[in-house]
């Protein structure tokens, strides 16, 4: 058969991608019908509950939990002598993690937990644990982590890309660039030299993590939970139980939020093991000093910075070198900030080097485009000190340097179509790049980059007999995919938008799906939808094919129905999608699509951030007044969905620019484990964030979709802190620009 | 044969090489030559990378097709949130 698959994104004519029809899942959100983590339950359940540790840095000496087990009520008690050995590091640090062995590492660690009849039974049952621990010297900075005498938390974890004589807290260096940066620094008017801080930040989703797990005496095991990716999930919890993979059922709940941060496992393991050892269900709720206790907030950083410019704004060289803390295990994101600190700039000369390091604070999790807010804070941060003084502009500084098609990133490849250059123009021709500011009042820009990605996907397409359309996908859904996926299966089908329900399913109805990370699901599962609807529509051509007796290649699929097509099909009326549905039995039986991949193809983004704020010279607090977001879409199939994604990615960034950090006191632990005192954003303290949306199509996919859920949250750091250098005529270089710091750098000026 | 970028971190595994030549056809190929030809790359290997082929990014598809005349660049293994 011939079909209208050959796509065009420039030429294109949509009829469902590119509208705003309703959310599918906007009812039970507002109606309380929506089920999260914690609103799952099962007959018998217990209530499981963790004892964290009260120290940074501790020996586990012993645990005494006879006192726990003998209280009426308490069915299971579970400490890390009840896991087995796992082999890989990664799964195995993951486990220390959820439950500690040898050592406390962090305030907060889970050493006990236990399952009870009741909430209260739980509490009392915890304080009944006796732990005897050896308290340890304790590190929280990143600096003094790497000095060398820093109390060292692992032994033997340092690998072959650090060199000798470090601290053991250095697990590892990277470098990426290329050129001569001493020769190109030479060749410019200025080289400014700067030493930039970042503080750790969480991910702040409203909902705690959640789970209910419930394992058989026959080795079989449910799982309910709150996180971006069930497969994960599945995955990792079986690792760690010594369980085979399909035995272990996942079903991921809706999510409030994730963000990164629930694309790793934290209660889930040890409810499955308090489950296994009680015989009946357990379900576990985090509380919110719990979420910010022991899950991971992103990196905290300090980077050194050199960047070269010409007195015309041309950047001669960049260098800049990144040292992260990423919490008490290896694997922070300072590959990815090293990697993506110069990407929206062609420079001749660029070099980053990254230090991964390890502290006593929670492992951190994936935030947002892990690691490129952070680097990026401190790039455009030179960059625009170098602009300035130089009186340019610093759009056109930007421009001048911008990366386009054919330019040889700062991390390796050669740029294919790119829309960074398309971002600066829109943002420099804006109403909002001339309007006029008040006293104590300055303008921000910054450029940030995203890698994006795409991964395993699986997604089941299903015509009902009634012409109805099911896709079954299986990635949790974080920012609207089920309306996207719809969209574009709609699209596809030629059917209404609402004649197409999108499902998540659990672990046992689909093959193996990446997380819900990286933007990776618009792309990477709409790829996957397009091709399970091509396939429905290959299958409905064949049987309109049967039924009219003619051959198969002389039918083609348009508006919603086979038609036949060629000088010798004949003449019959279209046959509509329902009516083939209809008879599906009498033509050989249920007629579905569907198409597994590894999704590669995943095009890079860019985004332009503007901001004005507000510095009061009495107390050094910054109001946000205007903010806009210039980004490339490649398409944006629910433009609602995009925009969302903008506004939120610059609220979180703003958030992390003025005010959020983990404050820990001298003893180690965390001083504010609270939405009081670790303050995120709310709207009263944001204006309407104003969005544009740049429609560059990515070459990887059928429609020209490019993810757009991290590099949102790259450029506020930096846009921030550079309108408000402009509003008070100092520049800090450490975050958050809390009301004391800035009143300080006023009065220092 | 192949021209494959390294990153910093791996050229300095090799004597500061930034870009050395590989007999492949696919990506599998690749892996495996240089994991085989340079032992001193298999830890970094071994943790995972990702390879831009012609700019776009791949993870773990082995048999993607690469071209004589392809620009291959290593990568540290991206990761998302």
């Amino acid at each position: 058969m011939a079909l209208d698959s050959k796509q065009d994104t420039n030429k294109r004519d949509f009829k469902i991608v590119g509208t705003r029809p309703p959310r599918p899942d906007g009812i039970d959100k507002v109606t309380g019908r929506a089920r999260y983590g914690a609103d799952m339950s099962a007959p018998g359940m217990l209530v499981g509950l963790v004892l964290r540790s009260p120290h940074a840095h501790a020996r586990i000496k012993s645990i005494d939990t006879s006192r726990a087990e003998a209280l009426t009520g308490v069915h299971a008690v579970v400490t890390r002598a009840d896991f087995g050995d796992v082999e890989d590091g990664a799964t195995a640090d993951t486990l220390d993690n959820c439950m500690a062995g040898a050592k406390a590492l962090y305030d907060g660690h889970a050493v006990a937990a236990v399952a009870a009849t009741s909430d209260a039974v739980a509490k009392q049952a915890l304080k009944l644990i006796e732990v005897e621990y050896e308290p340890l010297p304790h590190v929280t900075d990143v600096d003094e982590a790497m000095a060398p005498g820093a109390p060292v938390l692992h032994e033997g974890r340092t690998n072959e890309t650090v060199p000798q004589g470090m601290s053991a807290n250095v697990i590892s260096r990277c470098q990426f660039g290329h050129g001569d940066i001493e020769a190109g620094l030479a060749k410019a008017d200025r080289v400014l030299e700067r030493t930039y801080r970042t503080e750790a930040t969480h991910q702040g989703y409203i909902e705690p993590h959640a789970c209910l797990a419930s394992m058989g005496s026959d080795g079989q095991a449910d799982l309910w939970c709150c996180t971006q990716g069930h497969y994960m999930v599945r995955n990792t919890c079986a690792a760690i139980l010594g369980l085979e993979q399909g035995k272990l059922r996942v079903t991921a709940s809706e999510i409030g939020g994730g963000f990164g941060g629930k694309t790793t496992v934290f209660l889930e393991p040890v409810a499955l093991m308090l489950s296994k050892k009680a015989g009946r269900p357990v379900k576990m709720v985090m509380t919110r000093s719990e979420v910010l206790r022991a899950t991971g907030p992103t990196a905290s950083s300090s980077i050194d910075v050199r960047i070269g410019m010409t007195k015309d704004g041309r950047i001669t060289a960049g260098f800049a070198e990144l040292r992260y803390q990423g919490g008490a295990y290896p694997g922070s994101p300072v590959d990815m900030g090293a990697m993506s600190a110069f990407a929206p700039y062609d420079l001749e000369n660029v070099r980053t080097i990254g230090w991964d390091v390890v502290t006593n604070r929670p492992r951190q999790a994936a935030y947002r485009a892990p690691g490129a807010p952070i680097a990026a804070f401190a790039v455009e941060s030179a960059i625009d000190e170098l602009a300035k003084g130089f009186g340019l502009d610093p759009l056109e500084v930007r421009l001048k340097n911008a990366a386009r098609e054919g330019t040889r990133a700062s991390y390796g490849p050669t740029y294919r179509a790119i829309g960074l250059e398309a971002t600066l123009r829109t943002a420099k021709d804006h109403p909002h790049w001339t309007a006029p500011l008040g006293p104590n009042q300055g303008r921000g820009v910054a450029c940030g980059f995203w890698f994006n990605f795409g991964g395993d996907t699986c997604v089941s397409l299903n015509i009902t007999p009634d012409g109805t359309v099911t896709l079954t996908e299986g990635n949790p859904d974080i920012g609207g995919s089920r309306a996207s996926m719809s969209m574009m299966a709609a699209e596809e089908l030629g059917i209404p938008y609402d004649k197409v329900r999108t499902v998540i399913a659990d672990t046992g109805s689909l093959g193996q799906n990446e997380v819900t990370d990286g933007s990776r699901v618009t792309f990477a599962v709409g790829l996957a939808t397009i091709e399970a609807a091509r396939a429905a529509k290959r299958e409905m051509c064949r049987r309109a094919a049967k039924v009219w007796g003619i051959d198969e290649d002389a039918v083609v699929w348009e508006d919603g129905a086979a038609k036949p097509s060629g000088p010798n099909a004949g003449e019959f009326p279209p046959m509509k999608l329902e009516e083939i549905a209809a008879i599906a039995s009498n033509t050989g039986g249920p007629i579905a699509g569907h198409f597994e991949v590894n999704a590669e193809g995943a095009g890079v983004s860019f985004a332009t951030h503007m901001v004005d704020t507000e510095v009061d010279p009495e107390t050094g607090a910054v109001k946000v007044l205007r903010y806009t977001v210039f980004q490339d879409a490649g398409k944006a199939v629910h433009p609602d969905y995009v925009e969302g994604q903008f506004q939120g990615g610059a609220a979180q960034g703003i958030g992390w620019a003025l005010n959020e950090e983990y404050v820990y006191g001298e003893d180690g632990t965390l001083q504010n484990p609270g939405f009081l005192d670790y303050r995120i954003p709310v709207a009263s303290d944001l204006p309407m964030i104003d969005t544009v949306i740049l429609e560059i199509p990515n070459p990887g996919h059928p429609y020209g979709v490019r993810g757009v859920g991290e590099t949102s949250i790259v450029p506020p750091l930096a846009a921030v802190a550079n309108s408000v250098s402009d509003a008070s005529g100092v520049r800090l270089a450490d975050l958050p620009l809390s009301p004391p710091k800035v009143l300080a750098a006023i009065r220092s000026r | 044969m192949v021209k494959v970028r390294l990153w910093g971190s791996l050229a300095s595994a090799i004597g500061d090489q930034t870009e050395v030549e590989i007999e492949a056809g696919t990506l599998r190929e690749l892996l495996d030559g240089l994991a085989e030809r340079y032992p001193a790359l298999r830890p970094q290997l071994d943790r995972g990378v990702s390879v831009a082929i012609d700019g776009i990014m791949y993870n773990d598809s082995w048999f993607t097709p690469i071209k004589e005349d392809s620009e291959v660049v290593l990568l540290a293994r991206l990761e998302g949130g």
